[in-house]
């Protein structure tokens, strides 16, 4: 531990990806306490979107952008692993190839390992360690499989929708509910013939909807040829600047700390739940059963129980009239 | 579902194509045998430099990695990887290979440290049997 | 396993009740056959490729076959039996070994001894960086100079690899894609340098980006900029090279890939297509470049499914040529294809087995009407071929030509049950992909959504499950071992001798040419690929100024930029 944390802090890149390891395998609290304290200073950036729209390259070409400034870089770039071998294919790393030999560049596949909402149970962990280790920028690539990955909202300070024209699943996923996190809405291969109708799309969605302060951004790109890139660029900054100005960041970072602990209260509570469980009477009624379980952990009268649990999420908006 | 636990945290692999031969059948079947295996693979796409396969592998605490030749470069660019290992003190990553490789410079390769070298035809469960059984010990090296 | 046995109910009613009862005797006897069991039996009802079948095929299963319209004869419409009326009994398919390795002076030496041993046309073979548009000392090359092919920087090397050779009386196949039209520029260039007119010269060059995207992976820029230089090349090709086939389209790497045999099929007519539609969208009459496309085809193990494949392939390209593009001469019609045996299917273990497939494949090839034919040597799955492979290869053409006595007759398996059956079935299965295909838009809209390539990808999983389950037998891989493999063969390897030679000749080379006429010549190139203009007569001024073939790729790339894949598993 002292020898990893030691590398970690004299900047070996192995050192941090031990670490991340480690955070994977759930043996990282006293690395997070002792790096904890260094935590805060870099710009994390959740980049989220269905499939096919050009999430990596719209990475590599922000990477590529961010590093022509100077600024160093950290990528989690997460995908899916199969729920029956628990293996998983990472293939993003492919479109970051040019960054691969620049030491200022650090990319790491993570597997979702079964966690679901688009990131994997260690994102959060990884952001953080990779801000500890004085990456400027920490870009995460969500799962995007068109599901409602909104848990990206609570990890990055900044989100960002990336959608493309002429697919229906660009529509679906403004359904799904991302609408309500975006920071800033990215509409890739501009060039499309629908691109303009999906601009349209997006900003009658957002008329919708009450915004209090920040109204989201909408940028479009050409992410293989780099085109716009810059223009996504300062809508991150414009929308970091005024989280900073309006007091929304210590606030979203309370929040954000308050969903970790709460992960990772929730995440023991819910394995020393499980246990009790496979001892029960499977004759029980499940309002008894629930209140005798909890009664184990000393909570509750032993007779009532809410059948329902509250939703957090890091939402931007909410829908007029409601 | 399972959980993911410390003890079940999988194998990381990285399947990686060097050089400028385009033939990635067998790379990707192995890729999805892994995975499929109960692996995290990671794949690294075609046309890669040596600097570029070991930079993935550190930045990726990669338990092994396997390298896919099949355009006769692979007494070049094996022993490339390898230096580029020890360079980087990552030499405790398991380096295994594949592709058409004649028997006597699989001979060699071993010799410089190349873990073991598929040939065409090697059985897909040999393939898994070898990375789970030498990448474990990794694992329980390294932590 | 599906069930082997299925009830011949198909009879119709014109059979004689004699035949009828002997059906039915034969389907009971077969219903209470028990399937052999044990290692190899769970492919006994499917081909290779997994196309389900019957233990025995019947007249009820080319009952729909209208005999005019489906079969015809050979040289006509649909021209199923074979392009030719009396094929190769009026003419032998050519043998053409694909060769090429080292330098330019040994692949030479090679050429000169395929030609004394009876072979009646060149192929060349480059190595990779020459396939990828690197010049021998660029960093990318590293260790790759010579390896499995033939390493051309410049018409110097084109020069010294046709040396002693009449470019006017031989024809020469050229296996490149990216940089094809370069090589097309060497060549010319090479040839008018010995005083032989471009028109004069034969041969083909493949030139077939769409499958490098599918399969093969050996691309330089983005799909649509590459169709482009193809279609350039048909255009020039149409007008000042009458006698060339300007581009071969390639099924044998998609099937290398690990496609089944009718996604061969049907992702190669596609690509072709797509030329066709390209280079009619350029003005160009179908009739004035169709009849110079080829095509070029893998032959698998799988016999009967090949035969069936070649079948499938003259029918479906004839009839979508004259009805969908409109063509009128009948040569815009007939599907002309050059054959090599699979590479995938030889294999490292006992490397002698591999002469007996190439056998068989070879075979296929003939019996399913093949133009021309490579024959794999025994060793290329382990290294390039030595002299001896090489000629064992050829050897197995000349005794399938001329010993067995399979030319003798034209499509001897037409009219058999199966064999039509299986032909039916593998242009069912292609016309099904090209709706597929359709519903993105076409080929290159496909190719670019990673449609052929994740078919591709799910087949080649399969097939290679079904190996390591014992479904499938390979003779010395999962059955058959011997445990103590001596790996005594020969083989021949190319030392780094040649990479270093290699570079420095084209260092050489570089020093010794008027810089002012390169620079002029690829700044000229670049408007011409910014712009509408042919690039052809560009790239000829470029090689004539001894530009190496890496810095007219670089300057070309300066125009359409490096392809990246999105890989699909």
């Amino acid at each position: 531990m002292d020898d990893l944390l030691g590398a970690f802090r004299a900047g070996d890149p192995r050192a941090l990806a031990r670490a991340i390891s480690r955070c994977e395998s759930g043996r990282v609290a006293d690395l997070i306490r002792a790096l904890y304290p260094l935590t805060g200073r870099a710009i994390t950036i959740g980049l989220t979107g269905p499939p096919g729209v050009g999430k990596s390259t719209l990475t590599s070409a922000l990477v590529t952008h961010v590093r022509g400034l100077g600024k160093t870089v950290g990528v989690i770039s997460v995908d899916p692993s199969s729920p029956f071998s628990h293996g998983a294919l990472l293939g993003d790393r492919i479109r970051l190839a040019e960054h691969f030999v620049d030491r200022d560049v650090f990319i790491r596949s993570m597997a979702s390992r079964g966690h679901l909402g688009g990131v994997a149970g260690a994102t959060a962990d990884a952001a953080s360690l990779m801000d500890a280790f004085g990456k400027d920028v920490v870009l995460i690539e969500t799962v995007g499989v068109g599901q409602s990955e909104i848990e990206i909202a609570e990890i990055a300070d900044t989100t960002l929708v990336a959608l493309q024209p002429g697919s229906g699943d660009s529509v679906q996923v403004l359904k799904a509910g991302v609408l309500e996190i975006a920071d800033v809405f990215v509409v890739n291969k501009s060039d499309h013939p629908m691109a303009l109708q999906l601009q349209r799309e997006i900003r009658s969605m957002m008329e919708m909807l009450n915004f209090s302060g920040w109204v989201p951004a909408l940028i479009s790109t050409q992410a293989v040829e780099g085109k716009n890139v810059d223009k996504l660029w300062e809508a991150i900054l414009k929308h970091d600047a005024w989280l900073r100005e309006s007091g929304e960041l210590a606030q979203k970072r309370r929040a954000a700390f308050a969903h970790r602990v709460r992960q990772l209260a929730m995440g023991t509570l819910e394995g020393r739940v499980e246990r009790v469980i496979e001892q029960l009477d499977g004759d029980m009624d499940p309002y008894a059963a629930a209140a005798g379980v909890l009664s184990a952990f000393g909570v509750g009268d032993g007779v009532h129980v809410h059948s329902g649990a509250h939703a957090h999420g890091g939402v931007r908006a909410t829908v007029k009239g409601l | 579902m399972e959980t993911w636990t410390e003890e079940r945290r999988p194998l990381r692999v990285i399947v990686a194509k060097a050089g400028l031969d385009g033939h990635d059948r067998g790379a990707k079947v192995i890729a999805r045998a892994l995975r499929d295996a109960g692996m995290e693979v990671i794949y690294t796409g075609l046309f890669q430099t040596p600097e570029q396969i070991v930079q993935t592998a550190i930045q990726e605490d990669a338990d092994g990695i396997g390298l896919s030749i099949l355009s006769g470069a692979h007494m070049t660019l094996f022993p490339l990887v390898l230096e580029q290992l020890k360079e980087q003190g990552a030499d405790d990553v398991v380096f295994f290979g594949g592709g058409t490789i004649p028997a006597d410079d699989a001979e060699e390769l071993k010799r410089l440290g190349v873990r073991q070298i598929f040939t065409p035809g090697a059985p897909l469960s040999e393939i898994i049997e070898f990375v789970e059984r030498e990448c474990g010990k990794r694992r329980e090296l390294v932590g | 396993m599906a069930k082997m046995i299925e009830r011949s109910s198909g009879l119709g009613p014109d059979v004689s009740p004699e035949y009828r009862e002997l059906v039915e005797r034969w389907e009971g006897k077969a219903a209470h056959a028990a399937p052999r069991s044990g290692r190899g039996s769970g492919a006994i009802d499917r081909t290779i490729s997994d196309v389900p079948l019957k233990a025995l095929y019947g007249p009820e299963d080319v009952a729909h076959i209208d005999l005019a319209r489906d079969l015809g004869v050979p040289g006509e419409f649909p021209y199923t039996r074979g392009i030719h009326p009396t094929m190769y009994r009026s003419r032998l398919w050519t043998m053409r070994q694909f060769a090429g390795f080292g330098n330019a002076k040994q692949t030479n030496e090679r050429y000169h001894f395929l030609l004394s041993q009876g072979q009646m046309g060149l192929s060349v073979a480059f190595d990779m960086p020459t396939l990828m548009g690197y010049d021998s000392d660029s960093p990318s090359a590293r260790g790759e100079v010579g390896k499995c092919g033939v390493a051309i920087d410049s018409v110097r090397d084109m020069e010294t690899l046709f040396d002693g050779i009449d470019l006017g009386a031989i024809t020469t196949s050229m296996t490149i894609n990216g940089p094809a039209a370069i090589a097309l520029a060497q060549y010319i260039v090479t040839a008018e340098n010995k005083g032989i007119p471009r028109a004069k010269l034969g041969g083909t060059l493949q030139a077939d980006i769409l499958k490098e995207y599918i399969a093969q992976k050996e691309w330089i820029f983005p799909p649509r900029p590459h169709v482009r230089i193809i279609v350039d090349m048909m255009e020039f090709c149409t007008r000042e090279m009458p006698k060339w086939n300007t581009i071969s389209v390639s099924g044998y790497h998609i099937r290398e890939a690990g496609s089944t045999a009718a996604q061969e099929l049907a992702f190669t007519l596609a690509d072709g297509f797509a030329y066709v539609e390209a280079a009619m969208e350029r003005g160009m009459d179908v009739d004035s470049f169709a009849p110079r496309l080829s095509f070029f085809f893998n032959s698998h193990i799988d016999f009967f499914e090949e035969i069936a494949k070649f079948r499938a392939a003259r029918r479906i390209y004839a009839r979508r040529m004259r009805d969908v593009y409109g063509a009128k001469d009948p040569r815009s019609w007939q599907l002309r294809f050059h054959t090599q045996t699979a590479g995938c299917s030889a294999t490292a273990q006992q490397p002698e087995n591999n002469i007996v497939r190439v056998a068989f494949e070879a075979m296929a090839a003939a019996l399913g009407g093949t133009q021309s034919l490579h024959t794999n040597s025994m060793d290329e799955v382990l290294a390039l071929p030595t002299e001896k492979s090489v000629e064992i290869a050829l050897r197995t053409q000349q005794v399938l030509a001329y010993e067995t006595n399979v030319t003798n007759v034209v499509d001897p398996l037409g009219g058999a049950y199966f064999v039509e059956a299986l032909t039916d079935e593998i242009e069912r299965q292609t016309l099904e992909y090209f709706d597929r295909i359709a519903e993105f838009g076409g080929m290159v809209a496909a190719v670019e959504a990673g449609f052929p390539q994740r078919e591709i990808a799910d087949a080649s999983y399969r097939y290679q499950r079904s190996i390591e389950s014992g479904e499938r037998i390979i003779v010395g891989v999962n059955a058959f071992e011997r445990p103590e493999e001596t790996k005594d063969i020969d083989l021949l390897k190319i030392g780094q001798e040649i990479e270093r030679g290699q570079a420095r000749a084209v260092q050489e080379v570089r020093a010794a040419r008027d810089a002012a006429a390169v620079e002029s010549s690829l700044a000229a190139l670049k408007r011409a690929c910014a712009g509408s203009e042919n690039v052809m007569p560009r790239l000829i001024d470029c090689v004539k100024a001894v530009c190496t073939e890496g810095e007219i790729i670089d300057a070309m790339v300066q125009v359409y930029g490096r392809y990246t894949e999105n890989t699909q598993f």
